[in-house]
């Protein structure tokens, strides 16, 4: 049977619903649908980060048990039909041991490194550390996005090698979907003569830095090797480019993406955050990458028509003395809360065999502050989701207060494979992962 | 982690030159035995700007760049400073190669390539060594800011070649090889060559082609041209005399232009503008038209009054005289008759305001104005933080932790109409006034601008008290702060700091600050604040191409250096 696939996909777009993937080929898929029928390798796990300034309201979200089977609490209701594939983290928090807080930017940089750097001095972030280790060898180590427009991003190969964010769901489109990439359910393949020259030349740029690198002294070197790694992502593509992929039937080509508005009006982020789960359901379906992240420029979003943005309302805002609680504030959360279910709606509707893309995904959910409203180092809300293909357990809510909250970090680094026994650096160094979800 | 400059390893006692760092020259240590020193020099990362200016330069402006730049980031004040730590990201290294591919596609284009490519290949559908041999010489020493050695010109002229052979197409082969060029670090990233200072025996300086790319990258924001380069390789700028016939050369042509706008686009942190929002219910005069006219009225006031008219820096918080457009004098409030064809760009007017209206300077303009504020407001402790950082270069600190804020602006708080009234609520905290006495009694005067940029005596009918001080000397408005600034010796002393950073593309030792660049200050004075003099002192002062060494290489500044990606609001 041969359907147009870029007709069907289109229609799909412009509905501008969380979209349902193409029947999948089963008979490729093993009796469960969680490997390949002739390897019977099991399909690679998918990392995620999804980072959200401002935190949540405080009490409104922890759940009142721990241990599984949790109900959710009302800022987080919303979750409620992927409680069981969720798991709550409360009660950690963020060391800074009088070091000067940068509010909202130092909190940032103990969730993503672990540390907070002096000067440009950072470390990589757990996503980089990941995608070092599942990642590496596919056209894209990892997708940046941000809901916003912006470049802004907290992934980080070190403090002086960002991972900038891709602003436009089109030009990510263009990017893993435009003429370099090859379809690999393609019936036929012919390398192109294109790339060949291009990695001819790129090999002797590399082979001539090489011998350069060998005559420097260790800090140019270290230097120099930040960028060779760069390189090699380039020398990476073409290699990919230049070999007949192995089908994967689960993958499908989008259509054409259109430009949607960047913006801080939360009506565009939320439907730029739709467009780019989207592209990232189809990129990982289609094994360009296996991490993503996703940046929620939350402190500049505000209502349309508006003058105050969430960050000021976190600020400005009195607390309701019969809600006791932020009303704006819970507005804009529970806003990124549906955004956030509908991304993961949207992976879940990747389908693979019988399961889909969310089965094989973990997802890592973190903000800056516990209350944002006074900058609080403490109660932070963490959340996972997904087992990343049975990696760690789900459906569970785990109180750890007073613990780093590099426990979790740590954790799931562990779970996908990163050798590392500790993570973090003075207060939020730990070796203790969380052994309730380690499967 | 890894220091953020190039590092350079010297014995003491016994120098051996090796072959360096990208084909370069290098020194290293000879003997592990013999104690050593090392020099730090930082290796920056060519920024948008230069990137666009040197491709204009080689290939003429015609040529455009389609492609995304990583964002910089700022350190101690700087973007320029934060491009000596800057890398390149897999994803960024993607948008470079999109880039010099487009670029050389178009440089190979048959329309193009009979002008830039002036040999003419023996067969159009084969290698052809000697032609791609001699343009990617001469194109390689334009690009890499020197010449090319002996085996980075073999790798490119092999690199055409095998291209070339494989795609059956002479001119291709060459545009992939100098993509290559294009990606390269030698072409993406500016270090400094040292070599052994003959004037102070056993210290090292800058060599003539590195000297050569600081003046004009300080001077042009762009690589050296064929003049420059052609005085390095002949030793003249190694000498005073050949130096200041250079320095004379460059300060004089209208690329300075080109130099000056990207300083002080940098030192005002033009670069937020890309993130800034106003909330168009509130300030519906607002838009992107006005923040892009913005930054150019003020840049235009700058250059105007300190190179254009030769005037006091100083002069700049003070001056009545600008340019407007239409855009800008609606929100100025002033009639502006101009004519403009539907379609056709806005036209630029001189405008001065007059005695009585209550603008004058930089800092009562659009773009100080709206850029240091909320989307929704204005913002005193935001305006009052800028000046102190950006003119003053004065740190004022972030907010502490578990601090309540809910007062400060509620702007709909029926007991604290204005700004200044809900401060003064807020600054009962102890933990918060301190800092709000650096920020707030500047910023106050400069409510009479709202967050749009829009002339105002009230706020919620309540007449604002624009009454200030800056260190010791009060004020009653806008202008009376102006006025205060440019007579604070901060201000000019701020500005050589900024603009010695940005040309070393570090921040100074301890040692250079109360050394030279303490002598540059005071010359600074005797010239009457006159930017190019400045400029010509620090580029003429040999000072300025030695190399610090480790030792003495404590920083000026007291504490870990200011980094910022982009800057929170409060």
């Amino acid at each position: 049977m041969k359907f147009n696939r870029r007709t069907v996909l289109r229609g799909l777009m412009g509905g501008g619903v969380v979209s349902v993937g193409l029947p999948v080929f089963d008979c490729f898929l093993n009796g469960n649908g969680t490997a390949w029928a002739d390897t019977g390798q099991a399909l690679p796990p998918v990392f995620g980060t999804w980072f959200q300034h401002l935190g949540l309201n405080p009490g409104m979200w922890e759940p009142k048990t721990t241990g599984p089977g949790y109900e959710n609490n009302i800022q987080l209701k919303l979750l409620d039909p992927y409680r069981e594939r969720i798991n709550i983290y409360s009660g950690m928090k963020y060391f800074i041991e009088g070091r000067p807080l940068q509010t909202h930017t130092t909190t940032a940089q103990i969730a993503t490194t672990g540390a907070i750097p002096f000067g440009t001095d950072g470390g990589p972030s757990v996503d980089a550390k990941i995608a070092e280790q599942i990642s590496a060898r596919k056209r894209f180590r990892s997708l940046e996005v941000n809901l916003s427009g912006s470049r802004k991003s907290y992934s980080q190969r070190s403090g002086t090698s960002l991972n900038p964010s891709e602003g436009s769901p089109a030009a990510l489109y263009k990017r893993v979907f435009g003429p370099e990439f090859k379809d690999p359910n393609a019936a036929t393949f012919e390398p192109d003569p294109l790339a060949m020259a291009r990695q001819s030349v790129l090999s002797n740029v590399s082979e001539h830095l090489n011998q350069v690198r060998r005559e420097l002294g260790a800090a140019d070197k270290a230097r120099l090797d930040e960028y060779l790694t760069s390189i090699r992502q380039i020398e990476q593509q073409l290699v990919i480019e230049l070999e007949k992929p192995a089908p994967l039937p689960a993958c499908h080509v989008p259509g054409e993406m259109h430009e949607a508005t960047p913006g801080t009006v939360l009506e565009d982020a939320a439907a730029n955050a739709q467009l780019f789960a989207r592209m990232l359901g189809y990129a990982a379906a289609c094994g360009q990458t296996q991490v993503f992240n996703v940046m929620v420029d939350s402190m500049n979003l505000r209502k349309a028509g508006s003058a105050y943005t969430w960050h000021m309302a976190t600020h400005e805002e009195s607390v309701d003395e019969a809600l006791g609680y932020q009303k704006d504030v819970f507005e804009f959360n529970t806003w990124a809360n549906q955004v956030f279910l509908n991304f993961i709606a949207s992976l879940d509707a990747v389908k693979e065999g019988p399961g889909t893309l969310l089965d094989r995904t973990l997802i890592l959910w973190q903000t800056d502050h516990g209350d944002a409203r006074v900058h609080s180092l403490e109660k932070m809300p963490i959340l996972t989701v997904g087992s990343g293909g049975g990696r760690i357990k789900t459906g569970i809510h785990v109180a750890a207060p007073g613990d780093p909250v590099t426990r979790v970090s740590l954790t799931v680094m562990q779970a996908l494979g990163v050798p590392l026994n500790q993570w973090g650096e003075r207060g939020n160094n730990t070796s203790r992962t969380i052994t309730e979800v380690v499967a | 982690m890894n220091r953020p400059m190039g590092r350079y390893v010297l014995g003491v006692t016994c120098l051996v030159a090796v072959a360096g760092l990208l084909g370069m020259a290098v020194f290293s240590v000879s003997r592990a035995a013999t104690p050593t020193v090392e020099y730090e020099t930082p290796v920056r990362r060519l920024t948008p700007a230069q990137y666009t200016s040197i491709i204009a330069d080689v290939f003429g402006p015609a040529i455009t760049i389609g492609g995304r730049f990583e964002p910089g980031f700022r350190v101690d004040g700087l973007l320029e400073v934060g491009a000596g730590d800057a890398n390149i990201s897999p994803s960024g290294m993607e948008q470079y190669d999109i880039i010099a591919r487009s670029i050389a596609a178009q440089v190979m284009d048959e329309r193009r390539r009979e002008l830039l490519v002036r040999c003419q290949p023996q067969a159009l559908t084969a290698p052809d060594d000697a032609c791609a041999g001699s343009f990617l010489a001469e194109v390689g020493e334009l690009l890499f800011r020197r010449p090319l050695n002996d085996r980075e010109l073999r790798m490119h002229v092999t690199s055409a070649r095998e291209a070339a052979s494989r795609l059956d197409d002479f001119y291709a082969g060459l545009g992939l090889s100098l993509a290559a060029m294009l990606t390269e670090p030698q072409f993406l990233f500016r270090r400094e060559e040292l070599e052994p200072d003959p004037t102070r025996p056993g210290e090292m300086r800058i060599d003539a082609y590195a000297k050569a790319s600081r003046l004009s990258f300080f001077l042009w924001n762009s690589g050296p041209d064929r003049a420059l380069l052609a005085a390095a390789k002949n030793g003249d700028l190694n000498t005073d005399d050949g130096l200041a016939q250079q320095v004379t050369r460059m300060l004089a042509s209208p690329r300075l232009e080109d130099g000056l706008r990207a300083f002080f686009a940098d030192m005002m942190h033009f670069e937020d503008f890309a993130n800034l929002t106003k909330d168009n219910a509130i300030y519906p005069k607002f838009s992107n038209q006005v923040a892009e006219d913005a930054q150019e009225q003020t840049l235009r006031t700058i250059i105007d009054t300190v190179w254009r008219e030769g005037r006091d820096y100083r002069d700049i918080f003070t001056t009545k005289e600008t340019h407007l457009t239409r855009a800008l004098a609606a929100i100025y409030q002033v009639p502006l008759a101009t004519r403009v064809p539907n379609g056709a760009p806005e036209k630029w007017l001189p405008y001065t305001f007059d005695e009585n209206d209550p603008r004058a300077g930089v800092l009562m303009q659009v773009a100080f104005v709206t850029l240091h504020s909320h989307p929704g407001r204005s913002s005193p402790t935001l305006r009052g933080k800028a000046l102190r950082e950006i003119f003053l270069c004065q740190k004022v600190p972030a907010p502490p932790g578990d601090v309540n804020f809910t007062i400060v602006q509620d702007t709909s708080n029926p007991v604290h109409k204005t700004a200044r009234e809900r401060l003064a609520a807020h600054a009962e905290n102890p933990v918060c006034v301190g800092c709000h006495k650096i920020t707030d009694p500047m910023g106050l005067a400069l409510e009479n601008f709202d967050g749009g940029g829009s002339y105002r005596t009230r706020e919620n009918g309540v007449p604002l008290n624009t009454s200030g001080e800056l260190d010791g000397v009060a004020f009653t408005d806008g202008t009376g702060l102006g006025r205060a600034v440019a007579g604070n010796a901060a201000a000019p002393a701020c500005l050589v700091d900024r603009m010695t950073a940005y040309a070393l593309g570090r921040t100074p030792t301890r040692n250079e600050s109360s050394a030279w660049i303490s002598s540059i200050k005071t010359g600074f004075a005797q010239d009457a604040y006159r930017v190019p003099a400045l400029m010509r002192r620090i580029v003429t002062e040999p000072a300025f191409y030695r190399v610090p060494s480790i030792d003495n290489t404590t920083r000026a500044a007291l504490s870990a250096p200011a980094i910022s990606q982009e800057e929170g609001s409060r």
